[in-house]
This record gives C-alpha cells, sequence and structure tokens, in this order.
C-alpha cells in the first residue's frame, strides 16, 4: 500500500463493465456484459413476483399476491394522483420503470453484484424515454397547444420573451435532472459503501491498537446499507412520481 | 500547479456543494415539523407524497455536487 501513487482504495473498479459474451452485429458490439446480465436478472424478478403474484386472485392474498398487489395498488395511486384517470394510459410504462428502477437498484446492494443504475447511460436511457413519451404524446394529443406549456399565464408582457426561454431551458433540462439524479445516488451510495469497506479492510492489516478500532467503520457501513437501502426505494420511487408528473405536462398542458 | 493536486482540491471545493444541500433539506423538515405540530391531523396526507418527494429532490442537487468530486477524484 505504501509503494502505490494512487489511492490504496478503488470504488471505482465496481462499476466496470466487463463482456461476458462477445456478440459482433455488422461491426458493431451487442456483447452480453455483466450489465445486460442483471439487467436479464431484474427483469426476470420482476416478471416473477407479477406474473406469480398476480396469479392467485384469493380473497385473502398470501405474500406473494400481497406484495404484487400493493405494487400495483403503489404505483396505481401515483399514477392517478398526479395524471389523473386519463393518465391511467401510461400505467404500464410507469409501473415497468417503477418495478425495473426497484429491483436494479435492490439487486445492486447485494454484496459482490453490479448496479445496472449506477450507470449513466442506462438513467439517461430511462429518462430520455420518459422525455420524449411526454414530447410525442404532447404533441400527438394536443397539437401546437402543448407549446402552451412554456407561456404561463398572467405573465407582463414585457418580460414574456425572457420567461419563455427559461421555461424552455428548463423543460429541456429535465431529462438531464431526471437521469442524473438516480445515476448519481446510486454512484455515491456505492462508492460510499466501497470506501467504508476499505477502511474496515485496511485498518485490520494495521497494528495491533488500530484492529480493535475497525468495529467503527463496519458500524458505519452497516448504517450506510441501510441508507442505501433507503435510497434504493426513494429513487424508484421519485423517479416514477417525476415521470407521472411530466406526462401530466404532456396530458394537460398548463394544468388544465 | 500540478494537475493531480489540482484534482484533490477541485475535488474538496465541489464537496462544499453537498453542505449547502443540507441546509435546504434541514429547513425543509424544520418547516415540515413546524406546520405538523400546529396541525397534527394534516400530516399524514402530506408525509408520504410531499415531504419525502421534496426531500428527495432537494437532495438530489447535493448529490449533484458529490458527483462532481467524485468525477474529479477517479474519472479525470
Amino acid at each position: 500500500m505504501a509503494t502505490e501513487a494512487g489511492p490504496a482504495i478503488n470504488p471505482i473498479e465496481q462499476f466496470q463493465l466487463s463482456k461476458v459474451l462477445s456478440i459482433n452485429i455488422g461491426g458493431h458490439d451487442f456483447s452480453l456484459t455483466n450489465s445486460s446480465i442483471y439487467m436479464i436478472l431484474a427483469v426476470a424478478v420482476a416478471l416473477g413476483i407479477m406474473a406469480i403474484g398476480a396469479r392467485g386472485g384469493d380473497g385473502v392474498p398470501g405474500r406473494l399476491q400481497s406484495l404484487a398487489e400493493m405494487a400495483y395498488e403503489f404505483v396505481a395511486g401515483m399514477v392517478r394522483s398526479a395524471a389523473g384517470e386519463a393518465g391511467m394510459r401510461f400505467f404500464p410504462m410507469v409501473f415497468c420503470l417503477f418495478l425495473f428502477i426497484l429491483i436494479c437498484n435492490l439487486i445492486g446492494l447485494v454484496p459482490y453484484s453490479f448496479t445496472v443504475t449506477s450507470h449513466i447511460i442506462v438513467t439517461v436511457a430511462l429518462a430520455l424515454l420518459v422525455f420524449l413519451t411526454v414530447v410525442v404524446i404532447g404533441v400527438y394529443e394536443n397539437g401546437l397547444h402543448f407549446f402552451k406549456l412554456f407561456v404561463p399565464s398572467g405573465v407582463p408582457l414585457a418580460i414574456l420573451p425572457v420567461v419563455v426561454i427559461i421555461e424552455v431551458i428548463s423543460f429541456l433540462s429535465r431529462p438531464l435532472s431526471h437521469s442524473v439524479r438516480l445515476f448519481a445516488n446510486m454512484l455515491a451510495g456505492h462508492i460510499t459503501l466501497n470506501v467504508f469497506g476499505g477502511f474496515v479492510v485496511m485498518m485490520l492489516g494495521a497494528g495491533a491498537a488500530v484492529k480493535a478500532l475497525a468495529i467503527l467503520p463496519f458500524a458505519m457501513t452497516i448504517g450506510l446499507f441501510s441508507l442505501e437501502l433507503l435510497v434504493a426505494f426513494l429513487q424508484a420511487y421519485v423517479f416514477t412520481m417525476l415521470t407521472c408528473m411530466y406526462l401530466n405536462d404532456a396530458l394537460h398542458p398548463g394544468g388544465h | 500547479m500540478d494537475p493531480v493536486a489540482a484534482k484533490y482540491i477541485g475535488a474538496g471545493l465541489a464537496a462544499i456543494g453537498t453542505g449547502a444541500a443540507g441546509i435546504g433539506v434541514g429547513t425543509l423538515f424544520g418547516q415540515f415539523l413546524n406546520g405538523a405540530l400546529r396541525n397534527p391531523s394534516a400530516v399524514d396526507g402530506q408525509f408520504g407524497r410531499r415531504l419525502i418527494f421534496g426531500f428527495a429532490v432537494t437532495e438530489a442537487l447535493g448529490i449533484f455536487a458529490l458527483l462532481i468530486a467524485f468525477l474529479l477524484l477517479f474519472a479525470v
């Protein structure tokens, strides 16, 4: 450790993509990576929970059915409160987004696994999906009335051009903040977990007096893990909530 | 200035932004508690939806600052 020039703890290593199966189609790289495998795993888990959970139909639901019903009710409540009954058209997409992000986040917390959503490309893909859905559906449903979104009512004519420009910029920054929020939360969480874990190992490798103190970063790691569990749920919730709010803007531009 | 030193200094400066987010989150929860103690019956309606969501969006800005710090430390 003393001979290395860089930091002894390397938290970035956990985010490395590694090819599992090289697939090359027409010069383009479609390889199966560890990220792809974990995405497939997340989809399989989500499918499993919902397919088996929705099968029962018991009046008094068992655990898995209860879980599936609670997930449904939670997301449906979110969509209805943010976008109204018209928003339920998008419920399948919103539900899939929520389950995918939640399960990817949770799988990432398992030791030695890989967090799919800790890569900006994944979160940008999801955020762009939402953004393009909003723009396309907005223009399709409302025509040019959709651009009324950028012209808030009750603004004095003198500053209207400035307000419109600000509104357009803030609209265009939505996919950016939407994606970076999820990405940065996952990245920061996992880097912190890795660093504190590294502290435990470093302290155990040092002298006898320091060895006893290794319990402190260990306790911190436990606390951080529970925080990361909360953040996993919270970020999935916030991503989905914002998706519903943006969809509301598409369906009812200008708030009505 | 040595670029590696500049990286570390930049990362340290960027991490100050996380403290600023702490002010925002503290204000948010403080105001929530203020209102909750005056009108406890309104708490259940607001807690899950408004407070948690507002907290996450405010926290995000602090995490953006932390992201810049990490980018400087590990990715540049």
